[in-house]
């Protein structure tokens, strides 16, 4: 199935939760956040909230930056 | 008589917030931020690279221990984006606070202020302690502190610009009707900037470019944070009133001429 991810188009074998996806791309749970279809998706939910076909998926983190 | 930055009910030593961009290296942004005083850094919401996961994380340079950190929203241009990137920052930071920044132009990079009110509102309704980055229009400031903003942050110059205090009128007059913190917010390019900032009644000065800019950030850091400790102390000192003529500090008595 595809999802876009940060924009980009992305593929996955199958539905899958936030944790997993999280832990299939290596990324820190305790570093990002999470929107799926433009809502933020609580971390306490990671665990319950499934990605699956279509969804539009970010994941961001804090970078350097002061303004603009 | 103790004196500290108060913003939605929390208290600072320092009244200088720092960035965390265009360092050369997270290293140096960290020594910097050591030298400048601060207790309050600020940082971007950006997505996370996909395919490279080997950089250092920023995270690893700011111990959160020491330092509050404030997301901000730079870069956003609608009033949507702004609030869909606080609202992720609020989940990755687990604070409620936001340097809110909605873009009007690339070119100056100054704010969009009717998407910045309506953002306000937004997100003063969700609970976010808002601290938006506004022109420095006194009415603008007014409808701001009016719509629940945490703090009034107005720029002194462009963004980046290092152009110090154009404004200085008009900031006296944001000072005179604001309740809620002053902040300026960008346009410092060196100490004495900074100082006259805090001259003007400012309560803190937030600043990037200028450390992270300067030929030695870590030097310069040190030079605002004095500045800024310097442009409080005379502010709160009460300066001299401005005469047209001379006025001796000398006794005009026993001079041995007459």
């Amino acid at each position: 199935m595809r999802i876009r991810l940060n924009g980009d188009p992305h593929e996955l074998a199958a539905p899958l939760t936030i944790t997993a996806l999280l832990s299939s791309l290596g990324i820190d749970a305790r570093r990002v956040a999470v929107e799926r279809n433009l809502t933020v998706v609580r971390r306490a939910d990671y665990d319950k909230t499934m990605v699956e076909e279509g969804d539009e998926v970010e994941i961001v983190n804090f970078v350097g930056g002061g303004h603009a | 008589m103790p004196d500290y930055l108060e913003i939605a009910g929390r208290r600072f030593q320092s009244r200088l917030i720092v960035g965390t961009g265009k360092y050369s290296s997270f290293s140096v942004m960290a020594e910097a931020h050591e030298a400048s005083g601060a207790e309050i850094v600020t940082v971007a919401v950006r997505r996370v690279n996909i395919q490279d996961r080997s950089k250092e994380s920023l995270l690893d340079y700011v111990d959160r221990g020491r330092y509050f950190l404030l997301p901000n929203t730079a870069g956003c241009y609608t009033a949507d984006e702004a609030i869909r990137t606080a609202r992720l920052a609020r989940e990755a930071g687990l604070s409620n606070w936001i340097k809110l920044e909605v873009i009007g132009d690339e070119r100056t990079l100054f704010p969009d202020n009717e998407a910045l009110l309506e953002a306000t509102r937004v997100l003063v309704a969700e609970g976010f302690v808002v601290l938006p980055y506004t022109s420095d229009d006194p009415i603008v400031c007014r409808k701001l502190e009016e719509a629940g903003a945490a703090a009034v942050m107005p720029l002194a110059a462009p963004i980046g610009s290092g152009l110090g205090v154009q404004n200085a009128n008009t900031l006296r007059i944001i000072r005179e009707q604001t309740r809620v913190p002053l902040i300026v917010d960008a346009g410092v390019g060196t100490a004495s900037d900074a100082a006259i900032a805090m001259e003007l009644g400012a309560d803190g000065v937030l600043m990037n470019t200028a450390i992270a800019g300067a030929q030695d950030p870590v030097a310069m850091a040190k030079a605002m944070r004095l500045a800024v400790e310097a442009g409080r102390l005379a502010y709160s000192a009460g300066r001299i009133a401005k005469k047209m003529h001379a006025s001796a500090s000398s006794p005009a008595e026993g001079l041995i001429t007459r």
